[in-house]
Parts: structure tokens; sequence; C-alpha cells
């Protein structure tokens, strides 16, 4: 029950934001995901540690198809739950600066968001997770299309397009698969799980389901959408995008692809993992070019994402932990740096290295937060990033030695372009942009404070997650094997 | 049954209707009548009834079909405003009769049992659209489009009715299941070739009626000059009849030469599905881009016609419903929207003319985009779960049959979305004129109606499906 609530409490937020006015639309949107908040806290202390799916609700929803509204959270759901629960407020906190023309709808859309993204990461069942997953899609088009920059109408469409692209054919797959259950049919993951596909069977349904999930990382070659639908959306859609919407990729990772298709994975696992690591190594080179913040982070996260991926396919414990804790971390590094590029632009109206710098002088709390943040995603031990990274080299370097040292360049590279940012355009010679820069105010404190303390609860601290998902992954990994 | 007789009926009873003073009382007689035989239909729910010595048969999927098909005309009556105002339709009535006389011949296209009985529901609608296409007496495209229509209509009868007559040179009936007996049953001398060129030209004449490729040509042209409201009548009643007919008489007759036919069928299929979208993304007229929709989901169908799965019936219906109501409500609003600015006396249909529609009138907006949605197959919507219907259908026969056709199907919806989604992003992300467009009661009851109709079964599609 309380999954379900977790589902549409948002929802019916949002409908009440609609009809609401004036500065209250903020403080409802707010309040309402505080108390999603607050649910999936206590969720996070009220679950048992093991690899059983906890919360669960189950409804026929189309009896005749055995099709059901089936929900609930294991380790790997929970982790991402918390996530989206925790982002959701701090990125309508971010926006308490800002003025948005249609207010009540902008708010209504990001609940709307929140809701499908909880539904995609509790779904049990294949048809509700992919109704979920592309749900998701619509409301953030909207931010981004109708509150987003100049080619906002081109760029978002072609988003739209690429990403729907990917998910008809994972629906094929799905469907396939549905119709391979046996007796009446059912679209439960469970009774998926359970199927016996020959290996031909599995080698096509492998790049059905990979490409939806492989557009919404986004893994090489697929990623070409990504960087300007991130630029030239508003602030909080790019924090949805990059901090939890990317995430159902590598969700849809462990929660379809692995357990359905093993011997999809064993024949092409390697070929996507390939392409993954050509986009750590790529998305990073174009990153270290960048003059604007945010395409800079944009291809940060590419090359980040293809990190997790490489780790989720690598199949071992240490890869899909690495990634699980990763997508963690990201998702609150990346809600971090963009908001402080956000920060940034508001002030100079510019995003571009070139012109800024020299703002620390005037900034002692932005710039100890941007180097907090900034550190955590370069994976300096103790932060949070540290974590994930490791693991996650870990794994792939025990798939394959190469693939892992090639892996591990994103070490350096990271490094180098996160640095060079942070060089750029805070420290050195003042500009006429950057002269009257001022510091943090309350609001944006109040969003880079608890993304702070979560960079370093995570680096010192990282097995009150890994201990939660630890027992669903080796379960997962165990089901592979047979 | 009762419907058939009733609507006819009703006919007459509008023609005299005409002669009154008061035009309007027009209007409500005849959403009247259809909600009548609308009921009539349902008397016979569960019951099987044949009529005219073997002529018509009526069941339940009978009346599913028809119910479909009286729905769509009660929808597009109950939005043909302009009716009985203007000049050009100095004879609502007549137009009106006309309308319910080619729902008669729909409904004997979905209930018939005999193939002369097929010819005559066929000839009896489309005959009626003639005369539709052509109602807007002064405009030169109109006429056009009507001729166009006639003569190659006319044609595609002539090829069907040959088709007749070579399958009855070969069974010796046009009982449609002494044909069938005739065709499973192996005669000992073998299946006469004369069937198999029957079958094909009666194959070509209905792909002609439900505009599948390569028999699409006048599509276009006939829906973008007849009057939008007769375009959204055409395109949606002609296809679910259509459809009912040819998979009765797919499945009824010509089940033993499934071979046959499924491969010409398939390839029908394929060249629909790349011809309609790819052709409808090049249209800058909001109109032609949906009469090319309207041979893509053409399409869609017949890859469930193709499969002829047990569930193909209830796929059938089902996309049949959740097309008709979609494409009902977007033309309801092309035909609000495009008569604000006319260009040269001729409505604006151009999708610069909904650049703003969001500031003008959410509520047409809204519903706009929920039916464009809903003919681009994303989920919560009724066109999802009729895309869900129809692939299960080609995914249960087998993807060794149906993969080839599955791919192209699953390319061009992304297709889809591209020209569906254009109305969308002119309406919300593009501005426009602002002065705000007004609507009346009843039409905005109907646009309301569509649009939840179309979200409710997207939620809970088992309600109606259980019915199927």
């Amino acid at each position: 029950m309380l999954t379900l609530i977790l589902i549409l409490l948002p929802l019916v937020a949002g409908l009440v934001v609609l009809g609401l006015q004036g500065r209250v639309i903020k403080r409802v949107a707010l309040l309402a995901a505080l108390i999603e908040l607050a649910l999936a806290v206590y969720i996070f202390y009220a679950f048992r540690p093991d690899a059983s799916s906890q919360f669960s609700l189950r409804y026929d929803w189309i009896g005749s198809l055995g099709i059901s509204f089936s929900i609930g959270i294991d380790g790997i759901s929970l982790l991402l739950v918390v996530l989206s629960t925790l982002l959701v407020p701090l990125i309508i906190l971010s926006t308490f600066n800002h003025s948005y023309r249609n207010p009540s709808v902008f708010y209504a859309l990001i609940l709307a968001m929140q809701s499908a993204l909880v539904g995609v990461f509790t779904a049990k069942d294949a048809f509700l997770f992919y109704l979920f997953f592309e749900a998701a899609l619509i409301p953030v088009y909207f931010i981004a299309a109708l509150w987003g920059g100049e080619n906002r109408i081109r760029v978002t469409f072609k988003f739209f397009i690429y990403t729907f692209f990917g998910s008809i054919f994972m629906f094929l797959g799905l469907v396939y698969l549905y119709f391979q259950t046996p007796g009446g049919h059912t679209s439960d993951l469970a009774a998926f799980y359970a199927l016996q596909l020959s290996a031909e069977q599995q080698n096509y349904l492998f790049w059905a389901l990979f490409v939806a999930f492989a557009i919404k990382m986004p893994v090489f070659p697929f990623h070409t959408w990504q960087p300007d639908t991130y630029v030239e959306s508003p602030t909080p859609a790019t924090m949805l995008l990059a901090g939890i919407m990317l995430k159902m990729g590598t969700y849809g990772l462990i929660r379809i692809v692995l357990p359905i298709v093993p011997l999809g994975v064993e024949r092409w696992g390697t070929t996507a993992l390939v392409l993954s690591v050509i986009g750590i190594v790529y998305g990073s080179i174009i990153a270290i070019q960048q003059r604007d913040m945010k395409r800079l982070i944009a291809y940060s996260s590419f090359a980040h994402v293809g990190l997790m991926a490489a780790g989720i396919l690598s199949q071992t414990l240490d890869g899909l932990q690495g990634s699980l804790i990763q997508m963690l971390t990201h998702g609150i590094n990346v809600v971090g740096l963009f908001f402080i590029v956000d920060i940034i632009f508001s002030r100079t109206n510019s995003r571009e290295l070139d012109r800024l710098g020299g703002i620390t002088q005037n900034t002692p709390n932005l710039t100890v937060y941007f180097i907090i943040l900034m550190l955590g995603s370069v994976a300096l031990p103790l932060t949070n990033g540290f974590v994930g990274e490791f693991l996650l080299l870990r794994g792939v370097y025990e798939y394959n030695t190469w693939l892992g040292a090639v892996a591990g360049l994103t070490i350096i590279l990271s490094a180098v372009y996160l640095l060079r940012m942070v060089q750029k355009s805070m420290f050195g010679v003042r500009t006429a942009l950057t002269e009257h820069v001022t510091d943090l105010n309350l609001s944006e404190k109040l969003v880079l404070l608890p993304l702070a303390i979560m960079v370093f609860a995570i680096g010192l601290n990282p097995n009150a997650f890994l201990r939660l998902t630890e027992p669903a992954v080796a379960q997962l990994l165990q089901s592979m094997v047979k | 049954m009762l419907s058939i007789i009733s609507l006819s009926l009703f006919g007459i009873l509008n023609l005299f209707l005409g002669f009154l003073k008061s035009r309007r009382v027009l209007l409500p007689a005849t959403l009247l009548f259809i909600a009548l035989a609308f009921a009539a239909n349902l008397l016979d729910w569960n019951h099987q009834y044949v009529y005219f010595r073997d002529m018509l048969r009526t069941n339940n999927l009978f009346i599913n079909f028809s119910s479909i098909i009286l729905l769509t005309t009660f929808l597009t009556v109950a939005i043909s405003r302009s009716f009985g105002t203007d000049e050009e339709h100095t004879h609502p009535a007549e137009y009106y009769a006309i309308m319910l006389f080619s729902v008669v011949g729909a409904l004997m296209m979905v209930g018939f049992e005999n193939l002369i009985m097929l010819f005559i529901g066929l000839e009896i609608l489309s005959v009626s659209l003639y005369v539709l296409t052509g109602s807007d007496k002064r405009s030169l495209r109109s006429n056009e489009a009507a001729l166009k229509y006639f003569l190659m209509g006319s044609f595609a009868t002539g090829i069907f009715l040959f088709g007749i007559a070579l399958v009855y040179g070969a069974t010796g009936s046009f009982n449609l299941s002494a044909i069938g007996s005739y065709v499973s049953g192996g005669p000992t001398t073998g299946i006469s070739p004369l069937l198999y060129v029957g079958l094909l030209f009666i194959l070509a004449g209905m792909l002609f009626k439900v505009s599948a490729a390569p028999f699409h040509f006048w599509t276009p042209d006939v829906y973008d000059g007849a009057p939008t409201l007769f375009t959204a009548f055409m395109s949606t009643v002609v296809k679910t009849a259509g459809f009912a007919a040819l998979y009765r008489l797919l499945t009824v007759s010509f089940t033993g030469v499934y071979g046959l036919w499924w491969q010409v069928l398939t390839g029908v299929t394929v060249l629909t599905l790349l011809v309609g979208n790819i052709t409808a993304v090049y249209q800058s007229s909001v109109k032609r881009m949906l009469a090319y929709s309207s041979v893509s989901h053409a399409g869609y169908l017949l890859i469930a016609v193709a499969a002829k799965t047990p569930q193909s019936p209830s796929a059938i219906l089902f996309y049949s419903l959740a097309y008709s109501i979609a494409t009902i409500t977007g033309f309801a609003v092309l035909i609000l929207v495009a008569e604000q600015k006319p260009i040269e006396g001729r409505p604006d249909e151009r999708y610069e003319a909904f650049n703003g529609l969001a500031k003008r009138n959410p509520l047409l907006a809204f519903s706009l985009a929920v039916s464009m949605v809903s003919l681009a197959g994303i989920p919560l919507t009724a066109g999802f779960w009729g895309k869900f219907f129809v692939f299960s259908t080609a995914v249960d026969r087998g993807m060794t049959n149906m993969g080839m056709v599955l791919v192209v199907a699953v390319l061009m919806s992304v297709v889809g979305v591209y020209y569906y989604f254009r109305v969308i992003i002119a309406s919300y992300l593009k501005t426009g004129d602002s002065e705000p467009i007004g609507i009346r009661p009843l039409y905005r009851f109907i646009l309301v109606l569509t649009t939840a109709l179309t979200i409710g079964l997207g939620l809970f599609p088992d309600v109606v499906r259980q019915l199927f």
C-alpha cells in the first residue's frame, strides 16, 4: 500500500497544484515532495535487507490478458526510489529563485514526472513497467519544450522521437515474451524470468530490449540526442533527465535485460560493453574540449553512465553493486553541478568558460560546494564517487582486463575536465561579467547542503546502501547462471 | 437487423423533415434516430439470427461492429454544425438522410452472409459517399474529388463484381459457408483456378475501399476535397465496415487458402504502412496528413486480418474504436480551427493554422493533443491498446511469418509520432493568433466525451474488451 501511495501522491499533488495560483504553488509542490521523501525514508528504514520484494501490491488490471497492476520494492528498487524522492524536492527548491511562466503547469509536470519515475522503479509487471517508462517521457518533454532555450522545439522533438524509437522495440520484445509465457499468458516479470528461451531467441531479444535502455542512458552511439537536450532544457528538466531519468536505462538493464535474456547477454554483452567503454573515453574527450559548462557536464554525464552500463554488463557482483551506488551518487553530483552552473548563469548570464573566472573572491560558500561536488564526481577517496567507481572498475576488470584498463582512464579524464571547469570558471582573473557575483542565498544553500552531506555520507558509509542492494543483486546473478 | 430496418425508415423520415420550415429540429432528430438505432441494435445481444434466406446474419460480432459504426456516425452528426446556416447546404435534410442510408450499407457489409449482400451493402455505402463528397457544390475541389472518387470507385466495384462472378463460377454459390466448405473441403478435381483469380479480384476491390496501398491513390485527393465533416465520416465508418467485411469474408469463406491471401495481405500491409506513414510526413496540410494517416491505419488493421488468430476480431474492433474516436476528434478540431481564418474563401488547413491553439482555446488544444497521442499509439490512450492488440495477434501468429511486418510496423509508428506531434507542437509550443475560439455547448460536450473515452479506454481497456 505504501508503494501505491508513493506513486499516487505526487500525481494527486500535481493535480492539486494545477488548480492553484500565485506563490503558494511552489510551496505546495515542495511540501508534497517532502512528504514523499519522508515516506521513502520510512520505507528505507523499515526495509528488511533481503532479496524479497516488500511493500508489494497487486491488482488485476486487465484480467482477461493476465496484465496486473503489480508493484513492490526490493533492494534495487529501493535505492532508486530513494534517489528520486530525494532529488525531486531539491529540484523543486532549486527553482525558488526563478519564476517560470504558467508555474502551476510547470510544477504539476515535475510532480507527474516523479510519479511515473517511482512507477518505473517499482513496477513488477512488464507492461506496467513499459507504461510508466513511456509516461515518464511526456512530462519531461513538455517541461523541456515549453520552458527551454531557443532551439527547444527542434531539439526536444529529436529527443522524443529518439527515445520513443527505442522503447517501441522494447515493447515489441515484451509482447513477444508475453506470448512465450505458458497457459493463458501473463506479463508478470517473475514469469518472464522463469522462461526458458533458446539462445537464438535471446539474441534478438537482447537487442530489442538493450536499444531502448541504451538510448535512454545513453550509450555510445545512441547519445546524439543527449547534449543538445540537456543544454536546451531548463535546468530543472536537465536535472530530472540527468539525475533520475537516465537511471531508468541502467535500471532497465538490471531489471529486464540481465535476468530475462542471460544467454543474449553472454553472446552480445562484450559488444555492448565495448560500446559503453567507448562512450566513457569518447564522452570524456569531448567534455575536455567544451567551453559551455552545461554542455561539459552533459558530456561528463554521458561518460559516467558508460561506466555504469559497463559495470552492469560485466555481470559481476562488484560491477552491479558499483553501478547501483554510482546511480545514486551520480544523481546527487550531477544535480548539484547543474544547479551550480545555473546559479553562475543566473548571476553572470553566461556559461562560457572563457568569459568567466575569478568568482571565488566574492563567493566562499559557492566555491566550497562547487569543489565538494566536483570532487565527488572526480571520485576522490572518501567522497561518494570513489565507492562506485572503484567497484565498477573492479567489476569491469574482472570481466576483461583490457576493457578494465581502458575504462580506468575515466579517473584521469574526469579529473581533467572537471578540474579544468572549476579552475576556469571560479579561479583566475575576474572578468567584467563576474565582478558583481553574489554568494549563495538561503534557498540555494538549502539545496546544496543536503547534496554535500550526501557526498560525504555515501563516501564514508557506503554500506548503508550496499547492504540493502546486495541480496537482490546476488540473487539476480544467481538466477542468471541457470 | 432492427438497426438496419429502423435506419432505413429514419432516413426516409429525415427527408420528410426537410419540408419543415424550421431546420433546427433536424440535427436533434437525426441524433435521436441514430441513438434509437443504436438501442435497437443492442436488443439482439446474445442472439443469433439469419435473415432473408441466408442473406444476413447477426451475432454479437455484428452488434459490436455496428455499434462502433453507429457511435462514430453519432459523433460525426453531432459535430455537423454548419449545416442549415450557410448557402451551400441548402438541403441539410438530404445530407443527413444520405448519411443514414450509407450507414445502412455499412451495416449490411458487417452482417452479410452472401456475396450479393456484400456487394449491395458496398454499393449503398459507396454511392452515398460519392454524393456526400461532392456536397460542397460550389467548390471545384469537392466536385473534382467526387468525380474522381466515383470513377475510380466504379472501376474498383467492377473488378470486385467480376471477382464475385468468378468465385461463383468456381463454387456455384454466393453463400459464404458454401464457398467455405468448397474451399476447405477440397473438391475431388482440386480447387478451380477461377477461385484464386476471383479471390484476388475481390481482395483488390475491398482493399480499394479501405484505401490500402497500392489502391490508395484516390484517398488523399478525395479526403482533401470533400467537406471535412464527410472526410471524418468516410475515414472512420468506411474503414470499420470495410475491415469487418474483409475479415468476415476471408475467415468464413477462404480459410482453406490462407496460404495464398496471407502472402498478398502481408505484402499490401508493408506497402500500406510505408506509403501511408512516409507520405504523411511530407504534407503541409493537416487534412491531407490525416488522410495519409488513415491509409497508414489501414495498414495496422491489415496486420490483424493477415495474422488471423482467434484474437483478431477483438483486435480489429478495439483498433477501429480507438481509431474512430481519435480521428473524429482530430477532424472536429480541424473543422473549427480551419474556418477561423479562411484563405481565399477556403478553410486554412495548414499546420500553421494550429499555431498557438493552446492559448486560443485550451480544450480544443487538449482534445487534439489526446487524439494525436492516441493515433500515435502512446501509452495511457486507447490507441496504445489498439496497437498492442494488433501487434499481439501478429506475435501470436509467429515471428517467422510476421516478423518482417512487425518490424516495419514498429518503425512506421515512430514515423507516425513525428507527424502527429507536429500538430501538438504547433498548438502548444508555437505562437500564433491570440483571438479566442468559441465553441458551442454540444461541440464542447462531444470533444469532452471523445477525449474522456480515449483516456478511459487507455486506462481500462478491459471494460470494452470484455464485450468483444
